[in-house]
């Protein structure tokens, strides 16, 4: 039987850690990679007689995101402790929020594939939830023992667990891109995977299409997309085996080993914890007025799914190019103020200097937009030069080669200081057309032979012949006119 | 000066007819003296006190005294105190030196209290005897055959001693009034939120509350007054403005000075189960209420008699997770030989507790799992609900509610402890109360067989504290049972 035979089914489970200054149950900071155990306090490291308080600006946090997915964010929410010990859980237990959640629902529409495969899928969402991080433990070598580093421990986490709606792994990375990049837009998370503020858990079973669900297990703690990827798909294959070798796929935790690219037990069913939550009876329901809402609400940013739309809607873009320049907060907020600076009416050729020359140019020398050379008045100011034929669009790329390098400050300068500027004079044009004529007699006969070709290279004659500064339109205009008249 | 009250205690004070230092000196020298007979403190700071007491003295002599400035006190150990031993009771804790000082301890020293040392208690306040304590159990200053009560008994018989002037408590169960009433003397719970529980260590976190013991509602006023307050550092911190509790406290203004004041008598406190001796002294203590002014009036508490299992399933389940920090692995005991993780927390955790805090874990575990959770612990929270909706109807009918504190007077030592239910019987008056997270106050109303001492519950409305304090000053200034001290 072969893979087509199955039906994946994924859901994900994500922490994501919210960029408060201090941690959601004490005011230490959460500033990452300070030396062990600096930035643990009496609250942290769980003295006896410590209280927990609530970061009101972790809850600030998860009403965001339950807005921005269109959630119920709950009006009262319960705080629980999860109950087990281990050395870097100081407390023995994780507060952590288990039967009222302060988010419940919402969507996420992603996109899958690309060109003609491309589609969008909506996936729903069960919850998020707060709670705290637990400290590290270290199995470096201390004479034996192992290290206990507290920093992170009490760190604020919004926990956001998916439906089991994707159906493969190209999907979950879609979904996990769509979600980080989300966070991030609306401010709540750094999205800094290598530092651990983004961490991915995948659910994974497999059936036969229209069948019961299978049985899942769960691959923790994938902190690279890549790596979300090769676990699902080495898992999903490992379970097809493991059926139809006619063995039984087990409820268990595995860990995802990225030198093997294999995953493998970390513990079974039998194993799991019974956590006893309850109520945590030092910290009071919390409560979420319809006021509070409506002022985290109104310092909102326009979402990117609003974005989108106000860009093929207004600006006239196509549904591909809306997609692409919301991808991320980054190109967003870059491409924006590129068109807010060159004026709506020059929307598409921004987008294309964005997704085009400018994409292509930071791809290259490995930079973020927000660190681009370039800044968006730049940019536009290059645009505009071009759309009102100051210069062409391929003296364009010598000027946005020069603004790249700091070789000026606006498009204006390096045009005037280059000479760049698009000749327009028909007589100056037809004199040098007269020029390239004589000089290439053969091209001339050959064109008037039929071969189109010739025409082309006649064209790029003249235009060397202005140092690329004459009117491309008007050269072909002019040309053609001198050779059929 | 050994038996004055804080009135007396403050005007000697800034009369300079005593210095805080002589005072303090007066009281360690009783503890010195006494303490080794009723093991009623497990850590005495005769350096720190007396350091304390110099720097009251220049704030005296500065003339910028407050009411408790340069008064000696003492704190249960189950409250952080910075830089001293603070063991909770416990073997566990045995090396515990905090680094922060609770809330009500930080209050208190700002006010410029002394504090003389820690004192003895079941351990993790787990108890009503004081039998529980790593320590050793303390001895009941009127006769130290007995038991003292507890959880808080080492603050009641420090007080009762006169070790201490006033001495600060917890009340989970009972464990401030029940030792008071053992002990003859005077002690207050307030309203659950009233005092903070930051630096308190927990037991059972929904119905821990810091209390105030001395030997008079006048004393327990000003203790309590500078112990309460909002703490943002404790969520269930009740944010209200700073009160005195010494407000309602006036001189009788005529021989009837609890007239209009309706005394609610709830009809299950007096059916059955309280001993004939404790029977009369109540009896007698309504009787001296009615010749003050006050009215009687038969109320109903149908489900006070579900707070006791109620109770053992709420605490417990709240304790074996607020007891799950003392792991080995940051500080208190750890077992000096173990193989791996697993081991170590078990040898740990079975060395550093006693039998009755294990006993309590383990069904809090037990009623927190998978399974049982709905049947016990939901189940729980419903009576909880019940029992303070009965004491809402109730205190429409009335103003505050009397009965006895404790059903008998103090026990044995030793008597009670192969029977742990027996034990949690004995505090069928006193937990409801906490269980609807009212204040409550106990108050020595006489004595019974064998000259023990006999106490008077008083339960109030949420934040009646002032209204008990008053109500049993009066009592006070009619009678004497506060001024009797054990032999």
């Amino acid at each position: 039987m072969s893979r087509s035979d199955w039906e994946v089914v994924i859901g994900l489970e994500v922490h994501a850690q919210l960029n408060t200054a201090s941690k959601i149950f004490s005011g230490a900071s959460t500033a990452f990679g300070a030396e062990p155990n600096v930035q643990a306090c009496a609250v942290d490291i769980a003295l006896p007689g410590v209280l927990p308080v609530l970061n009101r600006g972790a809850v600030e946090r998860a009403i965001r995101f339950g807005l921005a997915i269109g959630a119920n964010v709950a009006p009262r929410s319960v705080f629980a402790r999860k109950n087990y010990f281990y050395p870097d859980l100081p407390k023995g237990y994780q507060i952590s929020q288990f039967e009222l959640p302060v988010v419940q629902g919402g969507t996420i529409t992603i996109h899958v594939g690309e060109g003609d495969k491309a589609y969008e899928k909506t996936v729903h969402l069960t919850r998020a939830h707060l709670e705290e991080d637990a400290g590290k433990s270290l199995h470096e070598d201390f004479h034996g023992m192992s290290g206990i580093d507290l920093n992170r421990a009490g760190t604020p986490l919004l926990e956001i667990v998916s439906e089991p709606d994707m159906r493969s792994s190209a999907e979950a990375v879609a979904y996990a891109r769509t979600l980080h990049a989300l966070v991030r837009w609306i401010d709540i998370c750094d999205g800094n995977m290598q530092e651990g503020s983004f961490r991915c858990d995948a659910n994974v079973s497999v059936r036969r299409p229209g069948g019961p669900l299978g049985t899942r297990r769960e691959i923790k703690n994938l902190n690279s997309f890549r790596f979300l990827q090769q676990a699902i798909d080495y898992e999903v294959q490992w379970q097809i085996d493991t059926i139809e070798d006619g063995g039984k796929v087990q409820q268990a935790t595995v860990l995802f080993d990225p030198d093997t690219g294999e995953t493998r037990m970390m513990r079974s069913k039998e194993d799991a914890h019974d956590y006893r939550y309850f109520p945590d009876p030092d910290l009071l329901p919390l409560v979420i007025s319809p006021e509070w809402q409506a002022r985290v609400a109104s310092g909102m940013p326009e979402l990117p799914g609003a974005m989108k739309a106000r860009f093929m809607e207004q600006w006239g873009l196509s549904a591909y190019d809306a997609t692409t320049l919301t991808a991320s907060k980054e190109v967003a907020t870059f491409y924006q103020a590129t068109v807010d600076a060159a004026g709506v009416a020059l929307a598409k050729p921004c987008a294309n200097w964005v997704m085009g020359d400018l994409a292509a140019r930071l791809n290259k020398a490995e930079l973020d937009i927000s660190a681009s050379p370039v800044s968006p008045a730049q940019l536009a100011g290059l645009v505009a030069r071009i759309s009102d034929g100051t210069i062409s669009n391929n003296i364009g790329k010598k000027v946005f080669e020069a603004l790249w390098n700091g070789g000026g400050a606006t498009a204006d300068a390096i045009i005037e200081a280059q000479g760049l500027r698009q000749t327009n004079d028909a007589g100056a044009i037809e004199a040098m057309i007269d020029e390239v004529l004589a000089a290439n007699q053969k091209s001339v006969e050959e064109f008037r032979a039929g071969k189109e070709k010739a025409f082309n290279a006649l064209v790029g004659q003249v235009m060397k012949a202005s140092k690329g500064k004459a009117n491309p339109a008007q050269v072909n205009e002019l040309l053609k006119r001198k050779l059929e008249g | 000066m050994i038996h004055a009250s804080l009135t007396e205690l403050r005007a000697a004070l800034d009369a300079k007819q005593i210095s805080s230092v002589e005072l303090a000196t007066l009281f360690l020298d009783r503890i010195a003296a006494h303490n080794p007979t009723l093991n009623a403190f497990i850590t005495v700071d005769r350096d720190g006190a007396l350091e304390a007491a110099r720097a009251a003295d220049a704030r005296i002599a500065a003339g910028q005294a407050g009411p408790l400035t340069g008064i000696p006190l003492a704190h249960k150990d189950v409250f952080c105190t910075e830089g001293l031993l603070t063991t909770c009771g416990s073997k566990m804790l045995s090396n515990f030196v905090s680094p922060y000082d609770a809330h009500a301890v930080a209050l208190l020293k700002a006010a410029g209290a002394v504090t003389l040392g820690k004192t003895n208690m079941d351990e993790f306040a787990m108890g009503s005897s004081n039998e529980n304590s790593h320590y050793g159990p303390v001895k009941n200053p009127w006769d130290t055959t007995r038991i003292p009560g507890g959880s808080s008994g080492g603050s009641a018989a420090a007080v009762a001693a006169r070790l201490a002037p006033i001495a600060t408590g917890t009340d989970t169960g009972g464990s401030v009034r029940q030792p008071a009433c053992h002990t003859g003397i005077t002690g207050i719970k307030p309203t659950y939120g009233v005092v903070s529980r930051y630096g308190m260590i927990a037991y059972a976190s929904s119905l821990d509350q810091g209390g105030a013991f001395g030997a008079s509602a006048a004393d327990c006023a000003a203790l309590l007054t500078a112990m309460a307050g909002f703490d943002e550092r404790d969520s269930t911190s009740l944010d209200r403005p700073a009160e005195d509790y010494t407000r309602e406290l006036a001189a009788p203004a005529n021989d009837r000075p609890l007239a209009g004041l309706r005394i609610g008598l709830p009809r299950e406190f007096f059916a059955e189960g309280m001993a004939d001796d404790v029977r009369a002294a109540v009896d007698a203590a309504l009787d001296e209420y009615r010749r003050l002014g006050a009215t009687t009036v038969e109320v109903s508490l149908p489900n006070a008699k579900l707070a006791i299992p109620a109770y053992y399933v709420i605490a417990p389940a709240e304790a074996s997770s607020n007891l799950s920090r003392f792991d080995g692995v940051r500080y208190g005991h750890r077992a000096a030989e173990y193989r791996d993780l697993a081991e170590m927390y078990a040898k740990s955790r079975a060395e550093g507790f006693g039998a009755e805090v294990k006993r309590r874990i383990l069904v809090g575990t037990y009623v927190l799992s998978h399974g049982y959770y709905d049947a016990y612990y939901l189940q729980a929270q419903k009576l909880r609900r019940l029992i303070a909706q009965d004491f809402r109807a109730a205190f429409g009918e009335c103003d505050v509610i009397a009965g006895p504190t404790s059903p008998t007077t103090a026990w044995a030592i030793g008597e009670k402890t192969d029977d742990p239910v027996q034990m949690y019987l004995s505090d069928i008056y006193t937990i409801a109360v906490n269980l609807a997270g009212l204040p409550g106050l106990s108050h020595p109303c006489g004595f019974g067989a064998g000259k023990l001492p006999v106490g008077l519950q008083l339960i109030g409305d949420y934040f009646g504290e002032a209204r008990l304090l008053a109500t049993a000053h009066q009592y006070q200034q009619a009678t004497d049972w506060h001024l009797r001290r054990p032999g």
